[in-house]
């Protein structure tokens, strides 16, 4: 049933039930390691010295770039920016290549139940360029739909920027058939994949994405580094919105600047060469478990998770269809903030909030929600004691004051 | 107070409090605190005539501390002048940080006395006080004005 050996965990050994994946996923000891041996053992610079460890850093740090490239599928190695997580990517191409490829009263098609990330880089452009944010209209279960989408798109849509899993919600959206749908229209799409990356099997090449970004921490790797991917066509034209070392081919004292190729010329200063180290780690780990065989366990582990919240009345779950492993629930008249301290009592971690989706409260009319989100390391055996734990929540109040 | 009447009275607070619902008419205050460390989120209005809160009221979205606290905060200062909520809020910012404080003076706010031991839970505590500060500091600089 487990598809893992939970002791490749340590944390776990402290008996928390760790349900805020969604936020953050835990570390297996691979990473860390590989980070230690790095700093241990050949923590030089990279793209610089002529001497070995520094050589070696160099090696370790661009063969991460084709195990990005590899587990995304993109076509080459010279496609995927090391960037310092998804918020710093979505930046990079927002003000970095938007910023010149659109015009006045070019529309951008973004959902409700996106991330703050891929909201408000829009919001700032569109005050600086006069574009207009558009919300594609969610159905009755907060999804896309294809036939929403099309209604959406007007002659002035130039981009598409949505998650391919939102983060709240947790729907997962048909990327495949929306691209096709962006392409015939000329409209160019920003795929948010901090929550499909680290779960499901991505393919850049046959979903066709035009540009794809994702945090490293969200799939088992440090915090501070994520990934930009982009067709080359378009890394091309895009603008570094960072300069500095490591960057510059050359540059004179009259101001005469030549800059790297693609992908070096978006790494300005000394990159988290440690974090993308522990990030290529992390990425054998997955891959040595499979990513099919982890959306395969995580799918039956929410349909448990759901089974056994059914049976429970005081329990409100808001997105119990959804095919993903994010499940958004209340109490009936706690406010989530206490009930995810309640939980906490048990060693039992959620999140409580509007988990960066703020304007998500207009679509589902409920401000903040308990979130569960979970990954392969998590076991139906901790499924049970949470359902436990709401189980005789009577005694909440009891607990918390 | 024991830990059962404290819960009692949180919880009471909680459940129906008091004051709850703007009435957003001529005359009266309003500020509005968003918890930044975690999801409270609340408004408070006063009505101050001639130094002396007549009229307070609350709505918004909090757990049970920040409600509770919000409206037994606002039962407590109708009636009083704003010196006596200044001296109020001291003491009870007092309480919550393990500084010296009046006891008699905060009454049922004693039930938050062993907030400390849950760090992340003062600013549920704090949030009615950091609310009604900024009201009174608008307060202040419109009196100063005036003058």
């Amino acid at each position: 049933m487990i598809i893992i050996n939970r002791e490749d965990f340590p944390i776990l050994k402290n008996d928390i039930i760790y349900f805020d994946n969604g936020a953050t996923t835990l570390k297996p000891k691979c990473v860390v390691e590989a980070m230690n041996d790095y700093y241990y053992n050949y923590g030089a610079n990279i793209h610089r010295g002529d001497y070995k460890i520094s050589l070696k850093a160099s090696e370790e740090y661009e063969k991460v770039r084709d195990k990005v490239k590899d587990f995304i599928n993109a076509k080459s190695s010279k496609e995927i920016v090391f960037t310092s997580g998804a918020t710093d990517s979505l930046n990079k191409i927002v003000f970095g290549f938007m910023k010149y490829y659109l015009n006045e009263n070019d529309e951008v098609l973004i959902t409700k139940s996106e991330h703050a990330s891929n909201v408000l880089p829009w919001f700032e452009l569109a005050k600086e360029k006069n574009l207009k944010i558009k919300y594609i209209p969610l159905n009755e279960n907060h999804e896309v739909t294809i036939d929403n989408l099309e209604k959406a798109i007007t002659k002035n849509t130039k981009v598409i920027s949505i998650a391919s899993i939102t983060n709240v919600v947790g729907d997962v959206r048909d990327i495949s058939s929306i691209s096709k749908i962006a392409h015939q229209h000329n409209i160019l799409l920003v795929i948010d994949g901090s929550q499909s990356v680290p779960h499901t099997k991505t393919d850049v090449i046959k979903d066709d994405i035009d540009f794809l970004i994702f945090a490293g921490h969200k799939m088992l790797g440090p915090t501070g580094v994520g990934v930009l991917y982009a067709k080359s066509e378009y890394l091309e034209k895009m603008n570094p919105i960072e300069y500095g070392g490591g960057m510059n081919q050359y540059f004179e004292e009259t101001g005469e600047v030549e800059y790297k190729s693609i992908p070096t010329r978006f790494e300005a200063g000394t990159p988290p060469i440690a974090e993308v180290i522990g990030l290529g780690a992390a990425i054998d780990y997955l891959q040595s478990i499979g990513m099919d065989k982890i959306s395969e366990y995580e799918k039956e582990l929410k349909g448990y998770l759901v089974s056994k919240l059914e049976k429970n009345k005081k329990v409100i779950m808001y997105n119990k269809s959804q095919n993903s492993g994010i499940l958004a629930f209340n109490l009936e008249g706690i406010f989530s903030q206490d009930t995810a301290i309640y939980l906490d009592h048990y060693n039992i971690c959620v999140r409580a909030g509007n988990h960066c989706a703020k304007i998500l409260k207009d679509e589902i009319n409920i401000k903040n929600t308990c979130r569960i989100s979970l990954y392969f390391y998590n076991t139906k055996e901790e499924i049970d004691k949470l359902v436990e734990v709401l189980e005789k929540s009577d005694d909440l109040f009891k607990i918390i004051l | 107070m024991d830990t059962e009447l404290k819960r009692e009275i949180i919880l009471d607070n909680y459940n129906n409090p008091y004051h709850k619902g703007l009435k957003n008419e001529e005359g009266y205050k309003k500020a509005n605190t968003n918890n930044e460390s975690c999801i409270d989120n609340i408004d408070i209005e006063l009505k101050i005539e001639d130094g002396i809160v007549v009229d307070a009221n609350f709505d918004g979205e909090a757990c049970a501390i920040s409600t509770s606290a919000t409206s037994i905060f606002l039962r407590k200062i109708i009636g009083k002048s704003v010196s006596e909520v200044q001296d109020l809020i001291e003491n009870y910012e007092n309480l919550i940080d393990e500084q010296e404080y009046d006891e008699e003076k905060l009454g049922e706010l004693m039930a938050y006395d062993t907030i400390y031991m849950q760090p992340n839970r003062k600013h549920c505590a704090l949030l009615p006080v950091d609310t009604i500060k900024k009201i009174l500091k608008e307060e202040n600089s419109g009196a100063n004005r005036t003058n």
